[in-house]
């Protein structure tokens, strides 16, 4: 009965509530973006091993952030946290070239699980600041995001340091959502 | 309760859902830390679905929801995979700014997370935890750390000023809260001082193996400056915690053992807290005292009458702790536990039953004959109503009276049969077992009733290992025996009633009966169509042993070389042998297996070795000593070595320096093995020096190789080309130094051996006496790397060392030969004899003790027990370069005044040995 109150205040007051997985290889700024968008601030970020876990509210909608460590030793964990999630964020370093063949292949490879057959997916080209970073337009080809056809996916500029392009992913997500 | 496991773990799938329940799933992870802790086991994917799930919890901020989920993540641990998982999120709750609560719990959680590699990421915040001002978090931190020693023993010793820091911790959390007050308004206010408990545990761990840092800690906390100025700046050593005054104590012990010099300071101290006015702390410094194995009756006395005044206490745990200490304390020294007669048989009536059953075993100890009939018949009265537990105390100490009363043994065999009847489980079982057994052996009178009671038990036995024991039994001692038909009668039973291994255990039995010496052509007939009738048994091993048993009856020779053998190899030589016979694939092709290589030990010496066995066993399990456990084990080996050197310890030793012998190239020529080893090792250096120097001696068959083990105990030192200079005056023409093989480095605590080899140029055997001295190259280097400094050529530098003997005892192995008698006979041609006045000696004792010190041979029966202090005769057996047997008889004679007159005469199967064993005592 709790639930069915809980429901109807939400369809009042129009709440939402999104639970998102970011993930992506290891120092590609993903607890870096978790604490700008969870403090506005730019918190100083040691590897994670493990994960963060953060609510953030934007324009109404409640996003629960699960941010899980990229390393190697962790990304096979990666598929713990698929169940329930409405979004995947992936974070990709745009300056890091050698290695956007690998993101590629993690991404592919948590897509193509079942439990994340219907989740939107949002790609943030980070680390815009830098010099030699790929635009976001290379950072989709790389990505090889053409050939999604079946989902809904949006590439993204940003910047973890100064917040930049965070909050314009987040809106895409809550346009985006389906509502049960 | 009744809960089902995969009922609870389909539960446990609400974890997953949002938004997260937090009273809902408080409830289901009790549920399943309440399975955990039943004992329910859970496989590994279970748990690590399970750690998963519950991973998710983290989301959610209710503060008792995530105590929770600290705990249970701790139980999993071990259980699930990739707990790593959680690291993160503990990290961050252990931070400053997070609740108390959650800090102190996350460094628990996380200790049991982390491995090793990932500690120096977490040291920075553990240290700091560890001088938090919370006394949660800072016993946290402690009770952390001390886990992770185990692991990460590098890491944690890093810790110790942050760990005295907490120990000397000024009582914060009080004296902020009489005075500061606002600044810890959260915090849990705690009176018990348990920060000082984890502290001075961790605190020693770290520091055990420095003494003197050891006894510094001991010292500090002595008390002793305590008049200097109480309340004032004195107290900033004082233990207020209990349980740390207790570790304390126990330290305090460790360093006397160590070090006897420190014994008498340190003996102050315990006196002084013996009169602590908290009874738990004074328990333990009486409880110390009375351990300690160097005491003498005076400073037992204050124990003592601090344990007497603790029996009349009315709290039962501190009567319990006084009765059990005075307990073990009966078994040494029954004499100063006598005044406490009178208290203890106060408590034979005491309600509850742990302190009664100690009481009466421990008067039985300290009792004389005439009490011992009262007592037996109070405990008859309350058998039934202790554990099993206490009933093996009781059974030990009735078998430990056998030995003291004799003349009592009717009493104590009624005793032991009753109890035999009445319910209780196999150990309780065994130790009555063992207890009538230890009669029938040693007291003659009782023992066809003994083994009467024993055939009784097997009548009615459910333990299958009690009946074999007994089934054995009877085959040793029943065909002695006036009647052995009787007994002959209840094995027999057993084969048509039981299991296949008692079937098999009687089958033996009955072998013995038909091939004793005594047994008539009737029995032996009779024993035979027994046997026969076995043949048919369902069972394999019955089959066979009734065949051998048939067999080995037939002839004499065979039934003395088989049934009678009343020796055996040295089992624990011979495992070793066989290993690494069937580890070497060439060797099984090359030759088959040497059973002349393996040491023989008598019936009797391998019935003393499992003897002391038992007592150590029970010694630990009586006075607990857990903690002083490893320091007492190893000097209780050292003396067992010294005492008894020639018994399977010393034959396994051999086999480790043979291992040892054949690595090393430049010995390799030398032969396969050393034909003889010493079996103790000499100390050629004092105690506590910088440098621990022992010598071995290794007889090869033209060769002689001294073995120097060397440890460097300064940690600030590296010592390279470290060998031993050996010279000798005596030696000329015998011995030839060969060839040296020195240790190429050799850091702190790592003990390495140096090796100086001599070739015999003939086969004289010399008694000499080397001037030995270390010689090396001195590194200084970092203590905590162990590597030297850069651009440290080092210097020479030399250190004198004790002198090193060799003697003809050294080339003879003490080994048990079976049948001595006949091989004496055997070689008669070749005796050597000669008759010594030795006037120095003032007893038999000390005489054969030198005698058998100098022909290093192995003392047969009661050799090195003099019945009378006026003759005595003793035999031992040996093998002259492991291969020519020989026997030495003595016979000696002590007058008081003129000292002691012996006789030895020498038999070898090489007559030049018996000539050279006789000069060994000239």
């Amino acid at each position: 009965m709790g639930g069915g109150i809980s429901k109807m205040l939400q369809k009042l007051f129009g709440n939402k509530e999104m639970r998102i997985l970011m993930l992506g290889l290891d120092a590609a700024g993903k607890t870096t973006i978790l604490y700008k968008l969870k403090l506005n601030q730019s918190v100083t970020t040691i590897p994670t091993v493990g994960f963060n876990v953060e609510t953030v509210t934007y324009k109404n909608v409640k996003f629960n952030v699960w941010d899980v460590g990229g390393q190697d030793k962790i990304r096979p964990l990666w598929r713990h946290y698929y169940t329930g999630t409405q979004a995947l964020i992936f974070v990709v370093d745009s300056a890091d070239r050698d290695r956007i063949d690998e993101a590629r292949t993690e991404l592919h490879r948590i897509v193509s699980d079942r439990e994340m057959k219907d989740c939107l997916l949002l790609v943030f080209a980070n680390k815009q600041d830098l010099p030699s970073a790929m635009t976001p337009a290379e950072v989709t080809e790389k990505l090889g995001l053409h050939r999604m056809r079946d989902r809904q996916w949006y590439v993204h500029p940003s910047c973890a340091t100064t917040g930049e392009g965070l909050f314009e992913g987040l809106s895409w997500l809550s346009q985006n959502i389906k509502t049960p | 309760m009744h809960l089902d496991h995969s009922v609870v773990l389909q539960e446990a799938r609400a974890f997953n859902e949002t938004p997260i329940r937090p009273r809902q799933s408080r409830l289901l992870l009790a549920k399943i830390v309440f399975l955990l802790y039943r004992g329910d086991t859970m496989s590994t994917t279970e748990a690590t679905n399970l750690f998963f799930s519950i991973t998710k919890l983290f989301q959610c901020k209710d503060m008792s929801l995530r105590q929770m989920v600290y705990l249970t993540i701790k139980e999993l641990s071990t259980i699930s995979e990739d707990v790593i998982m959680v690291t993160s999120s503990l990290m961050k709750d252990m931070q400053p700014n997070s609740e108390i609560t959650y800090r102190a719990n996350a460094i628990r959680a996380l200790c049991k997370i982390v491995d090793p590699s990932m500690l120096p990421g977490i040291e920075r915040f553990l240290k700091a935890a560890i001088v938090e001002k919370s006394p949660s978090i800072t016993s946290s931190a402690l009770v952390s750390s001390l886990h992770l020693f185990n692991e990460a023993k590098d890491v944690v010793r890093r810790w110790g000023n942050e760990v005295s820091e907490a120990l000397n911790g000024k009582s914060l959390s009080q004296s902020s809260s009489f005075f500061g007050g606002s600044s810890s308004q959260n915090q849990v206010v705690s009176t018990s001082n348990i920060v000082q408990y984890h502290a001075i545990g961790l605190l020693y761990a770290i520091r055990q193996h420095d003494r003197m840092a050891v006894l510094k800690l001991v010292q500090t906390f002595s008390g002793q400056n305590k008049s200097s100025g109480w309340m004032g700046s004195g107290s900033s050593s004082v233990l207020r915690s209990n349980s740390a005054h207790v570790m304390l104590i126990r330290y305090a012990v460790r360093v006397m053992e160590g070090d006897p010099s420190l014994a008498p300071q340190l003996h102050t101290l315990l006196e002084e807290w013996i009169r602590h006015r908290s009874d738990m702390v004074s328990l333990e410094a009486a409880r110390a005292v009375c351990q300690l194995k160097e005491v003498t009756d005076k400073q037992l006395t204050a124990a003592v009458n601090a344990l007497q005044l603790f029996l009349s206490s009315p709290k039962a745990v501190v009567r319990f702790a006084a009765i059990r200490t005075l307990n073990v304390l009966a078994r040494t020294h029954p004499e100063a536990v006598q005044p406490c007669n009178v208290d203890m048989e106060g408590l034979i009536t005491d309600s509850n039953r742990s302190v009664a059953t100690f009481a009466i075993t421990t008067l039985l100890k300290t009792g004389n004959e005439a009490s011992v009939e009262r007592l037996m018949k109070q405990m008859q009265g309350f058998m039934a109503e202790i554990s099993d537990e206490f009933k093996i105390i009781v059974a030990e100490a009735v078998r430990s009276l056998c030995g003291k009363f004799p003349a009592k043994h009717g009493l104590f065999l009624g005793f032991l049969s009753g109890v035999l009847r009445d319910e209780g489980g196999y150990e309780f079982k065994r130790a009555a077992i063992e207890a009538i057994v230890d009669l029938a052996k040693h007291v003659g009178e009782c023992r066809e009733v003994a083994l009467g009671h024993l055939c009784e038990f097997i009548e009615d036995c459910e333990f299958t290992k009690l009946s074999v024991r007994v089934l054995h039994f009877l085959g040793e001692e029943g065909p002695g025996t006036a009647r052995p038909t009787v007994y002959i009668r209840h094995i027999y039973n057993r084969v048509v009633l039981e299991n296949a291994v008692v079937r098999a255990a009687a089958v033996s039995a009955l072998a013995k009966f038909g091939a004793a010496p005594k047994a008539d052509a009737a029995l032996q007939r009779s024993v035979a169509v027994l046997l026969t009738r076995c043949l048919d048994d369902r069972d394999d091993e019955v089959r066979d042993r009734a065949a051998w048993g048939l067999r080995m009856i037939g002839g004499e020779q065979t039934r003395a070389r088989y049934v009678r053998d009343d020796s055996t190899f040295s089992l624990a030589v011979l495992e070793r042998r066989l290993v690494e016979y069937c580890a070497d694939p060439q060797a099984a092709r090359r030759a088959r297996f040497d059973f002349g290589g393996v040491p023989r030990i008598s019936r009797a010496q391998e019935e003393e070795a499992r003897h002391r066995v038992r007592l150590d066993a029970m010694d630990q399990v009586l006075t607990g000593a857990t903690l002083s456990a490893p320091a007492a084990n190893s000097s209780a080996k050292d003396d067992v070595a010294q005492g008894d050197a020639r018994g399977a310890g010393a034959a396994e030793r051999v086999v480790e320096y043979a291992r040892q012998l054949a690595a090393i190239p430049a010995l390799a020529a030398f032969g396969e093995r050393p034909l003889v080893s010493s079996q103790r090792a000499v100390e050629l250096s004092e105690a506590e020096t910088e440098y621990v120097v022992r010598c071995v001696k290794h007889v090869y068959a033209r060769h002689v190789v001294f073995q120097f083990d060397v440890t460097n105990t300064i940690a600030e030192q590296v010592l390279e080309q470290v060998e031993v200079a050996m010279e000798s005056d005596d030696i000329a023409g015998v011995l030839q130094p060969v060839v040296a093989v020195p240790i190429p480095v050799l850091r702190c605590d790592t003990p390495g051996s140096a090796y100086v080899g001599f070739e015999r140029l003939g086969d004289d055997v010399v008694a000499a006496s080397f001037a030995c001295s270390l010689r090396f190259v001195v590194k200084e280097c970092d203590p905590a790397t162990g590597e030297p400094e850069e651009g440290d050529d080092g210097f020479e530098d030399d250190y004198s060392l004790e002198a090193a003997d060799i003697g003809p005892g050294d080339f003879m192995q003490a080994t048990y030969l079976p049948d001595s008698d006949a091989l004496w006979e055997a070689l008669a041609e070749s005796e050597a004899v000669e008759t010594f006045a030795l006037s120095s000696f003032t007893s038999i004792e000390e005489c054969i003790a030198s005698v058998s010190e100098l022909l290093n041979m192995c003392p047969l029966d009661n050799a090195l027990a003099p019945r009378s202090k006026a003759a005595h005769k003793a035999a031992f057996t040996g093998k002259w370069l492991g291969q020519a047997k020989t026997i030495a008889r003595t016979r000696m004679a002590f007058q008081k005044g003129a000292g002691v007159t012996m006789e030895l005469a020498v038999r070898s199967e090489d007559p030049a040995v018996s000539e050279l064993v006789v000069s060994a005592i000239a």
